[in-house]
């Protein structure tokens, strides 16, 4: 029996190296867990018939001498990432039998090293939403507490890897869809730097603020994974090359920047603040200096662009070229049938919404002046990165609330408070566990959210790693599996 | 907003919408539509971008890509003779 529950990419490398147990064995541990397990909590929306095939590459390449850290590596992959010949759906009825004709930049990336791609995992349709309830597939449970939701959009990706139905995974962060649903499993989510990593085969949702990112057990795993998949690409004319310039002054972080305006706003939770609290306090116990800084309210603005985007991007689903077709009487029929009918009820309700602010008459007044107020917010954020190395937040203002509970949707879309800043400016963010709170007898876990300046991925490592290390003593212990 | 604006939305962006669900998504856009206007009240001064311009576009010469024309054309609604089929338009 392999111990998956305490295994992480370096262990699981190591014994794969000195021959404990093979490729094709981690793969099948995983795969006897998802059996037991995936029912019940829905993470995955499909496991892919091809995985020992997959498993038996990799043992090839440690047969041959060319295994590398990623070699053999059980993955889960969101549902609205491309790997050729596999269905991808992105959650939505719309495509439910949608097969991807090429890779992704990501898979492409994962294949080479030969990583393992178990199956396609759950999430919110076209990464709307942060529950997967809004899943033409039924709601990803989390699995500290099956009453309750995973988060979302990645929901799927984060309980996959939080319960060992893989190993690591892939989501994309929007406006937090990779950090809060790993903050609601207990688990480590990156939302890489805007344009790091290729969006070429990650369907588009809000094209400017789109970005792929792992989700896994710990600092260093998530840090793994993002060695492997970063990299500018020809296909996407939005990712950075590799050699830009970018500020490497200080090569520790020192000060860290708190928005106590937000975080002492109305509608934080007064258990999320109080964990908080004491992880500020934790950190300045290890030496680091602590600057109130401020930093606005976006929800608006993020909401007023993804809408504007979403509905420009998911015109292409005509029912025509792929996807769900409904036959009408003539060609607009046809349209007006196959996008009513294949997407679901907040999809059409951003479309909507993306049509008014886009549409003649209130141009300027929302979607023009968001822009204005997104390159404004940018400016401070250089100023802000001039006085301190980081920013921390709670990742998310609540904890995992109870599946249904939230039948509003702009109740949904304020619990992004945090998350959104993030995408607006193209920083890199990361969502850390940071302790469990009791809720009802159930502990659920919470995380927090470091930020830091354009390409500055090793800051958030750096100290994702320390604090890491203080969290099981301060806190309550952490993530590694269920 | 009312019913009619939503109805003018839905047919822009070719959505058919049953009467039920023209009166949700009234109420909704109008709770979120309320919300998102504090964007009006944003101070946005200082909006002068300091991007610095460069080509991302590639030579215009054919690379050859790994696509697979049977997985793309196998998922067309209808096809003739290899091409997509649509009703006719006019």
């Amino acid at each position: 029996m392999i111990d998956l529950k305490n295994l992480t990419i370096e262990k699981a490398h190591a014994a794969l190296q000195k021959g404990e147990y093979t490729c094709r064995e981690l793969s099948e541990a995983y795969l006897a867990v998802i059996k037991e397990k995936n029912k019940e909590l829905n993470a995955y929306l499909e496991v892919y018939d091809d995985v020992l095939d997959q498993a038996k590459v990799a043992d090839e390449k440690f047969k041959s001498g060319n295994a590398t850290t990623l070699t053999g590596i059980p993955f889960a992959i969101k549902d609205n990432i491309l790997f050729k010949g596999h269905i991808a759906s992105a959650g939505s009825k719309i495509l439910e039998n949608y097969t991807a004709s090429y890779d992704a930049f990501v898979i492409r990336k994962l294949k080479a090293v030969g990583a393992v791609i178990l199956g396609r995992t759950n999430m919110d349709e076209f990464a709307l939403g942060g529950s997967t309830e809004n899943s033409a597939y039924g709601v990803t449970k989390n699995p500290h507490d099956t009453q309750r939701v995973s988060g979302g959009t990645s929901g799927g990706s984060a309980a996959g890897v939080a319960s060992n139905l893989a190993l690591g995974a892939l989501g994309s962060d929007t406006g937090g869809s990779v950090r809060q649903p790993s903050a609601f499993c207990g688990v480590v989510g990156l939302k890489p730097t805007y344009g790091k990593v290729s969006r070429s085969g990650l369907m588009a949702s809000t094209s400017s603020f789109d970005v792929i990112g792992p989700i896994a057990k710990t600092v260093e795993d998530a840090e793994i994974i993002f060695d492997a998949i970063n990299g500018q690409d020809v296909l996407d004319s939005t990712s950075i090359p590799e050699n830009l310039e970018l500020r490497k002054y200080n090569l520790k972080p020192k000060i860290i920047g708190v928005p106590y305006d937000l975080i002492n706003q109305e509608g934080i939770d007064p258990k999320v603040k109080d964990n908080f609290e004491k992880v500020v306090k934790n950190l300045e116990n290890l030496g680091y200096e602590i600057k109130n800084i401020k930093l606005i309210n976006c929800i608006a603005l993020y909401y007023i662009i993804n809408f504007a985007e979403v509905s420009t991007n998911l015109a292409r689903f005509d029912g025509l070229r792929y996807g769900m077709h409904k036959d009408g009487k003539n060609l607009l029929e046809d349209y007006l049938l196959s996008k009513g009918l294949g997407f679901g009820k907040e999809t059409r309700r951003r479309i909507l919404l993306g049509t008014y602010v886009l549409s003649a008459g209130y141009y300027d007044a929302y979607y023009g002046k968001a822009q204005k107020a997104r390159v404004a917010l940018k400016k401070d954020f250089v100023k802000i990165f001039s006085e301190v190395d980081l920013i921390l937040t709670p990742t998310s203002p609540i904890p995992p609330w109870k599946i249904g509970e939230k039948s509003d949707p702009l109740s949904v879309y304020l619990a992004d408070l945090f998350t959104v800043i993030a995408n607006i400016v193209g920083v890199p963010a990361i969502s850390i566990p940071s302790g469990f709170i009791e809720e009802k007898g159930v502990k659920l876990p919470l995380g927090i959210q470091f930020m830091a300046s354009h390409g500055r991925e090793d800051l958030l490592f750096e100290i994702g790693k320390k604090f890491e290390e203080i969290a099981p003593k301060a806190l309550s212990k952490p993530y590694l599996g269920l | 907003m009312d019913i009619k604006d939503v109805e003018n939305l839905a047919a822009l962006a070719r959505i058919e919408l049953t009467e039920g669900e023209k009166k949700d998504l009234l109420s909704d856009m109008d709770s979120i539509l309320g919300y998102v206007k504090q964007i009006e009240n944003m101070k946005v001064e200082n909006t002068e971008s300091e991007y610095k311009v460069y080509n991302v576009w590639r030579e215009d010469t054919v690379e050859v890509r790994e696509f697979s024309k049977e997985l793309i054309t196998g998922q067309f609604s209808e096809a003739q003779d290899r091409f997509l089929k649509v009703k006719k338009i006019l």
